[in-house]
């Protein structure tokens, strides 16, 4: 049997470029990562994760270290904006270690989520739940954090190890924040 | 743009399947549409949705986004998923004949 490459196909006319190309495959599944606890970092992963639901994605999110913050029933309503160890905060760090700094940038912040119509995170999570989205919480994070499931919001599916993790992300695009 | 045959009368949509023109929108192209997708018949709360899409739409000048629609229209969230499976961000609106919204939300 021989055998040909696409671009010996191409050069000899058999096939074009066009044919050689490979559908697109839209995407029917996602894992995103919440890594990270700040309301900047948080809301990228809820955005992503409730943009797939609307549109028949499924989508199942994995919050992790700092993210359980995210789904802590203790700190869901005050995660902040961080305005000293963050490059894209537009005054100088000195500044944003000032007392009340993160209280204002937080402040600002949730004023323009509201006028955009974006919900505070624990109406969110609420929203995201009702979606169909999957909620998981990582077990080593929670062990760290000596966290329990009854600290967590009652939306949070179960608790996952990394491999239960990669089990139910079978056949998703994985999304790390 | 292709044009389809919705209720007997030929109406152009976009590569996603959007009417290019709302006016040309009528509850009978809505169940053409509907069936397109998946959906064998709308039910009253779908039509709750669909009127309340295209008043929003009409004042607002743009379709609404699913968090309005789940906190205006009588139909939760849950409910709105429930009414399209796969995926009421887009459909409500497509159902509703009205563009892609525009909105993350």
């Amino acid at each position: 049997m021989t055998t040909t490459t696409i671009d010996e196909a191409v050069t000899a006319g058999q096939a074009t470029i066009e044919e050689t190309k490979p559908e697109r495959e839209p995407i029917e599944r996602v894992s995103i990562i919440c890594s990270k606890g700040t309301l900047d970092m948080a809301y990228p992963g809820l955005v992503m994760a409730n943009g797939a639901r609307m549109m028949g994605v499924e989508a199942m999110v994995f919050f992790t270290f700092w993210g359980l913050d995210i789904i802590t029933e203790k700190k869901i309503d005050s995660l902040h904006v961080a305005t000293v160890g963050n490059p894209s905060m537009p005054i100088p760090t000195m500044v944003g270690g000032l007392p009340g700094m993160e209280a204002m940038a937080t402040k600002m912040m949730k004023k323009q989520m509201d006028d955009l119509e974006i919900p505070p995170v624990r109406e969110f999570i609420e929203m995201l739940s009702d979606s169909g989205a999957e909620l998981y919480a990582c077990r080593m994070a929670m062990d760290m954090f000596k966290l329990e499931e009854k600290d967590l919001v009652p939306q949070v599916d179960e608790v996952l190890t990394v491999m239960d993790f990669y089990d139910k992300s079978a056949g998703a695009q994985i999304i790390f924040i | 743009m292709p044009v389809v045959d919705y209720a007997g009368q030929s109406i152009e949509v976009n590569e996603e399947g959007f009417l290019v023109d709302s006016s040309q929108w009528t509850p009978e192209v809505a169940e053409a549409i509907a069936r397109d997708i998946g959906i064998d018949a709308l039910s009253d709360q779908h039509w709750k949705v669909i009127t309340f899409c295209r008043e929003d739409a009409a004042n607002q000048g743009t379709p609404p986004g699913l968090r309005r629609i789940s906190k205006n229209s009588g139909v939760n969230m849950k409910e709105l998923y429930q009414l399209f499976p796969k995926g009421p961000g887009k459909l409500a609106a497509m159902v509703s004949g009205l563009p892609k919204p525009q909105g993350c939300i």
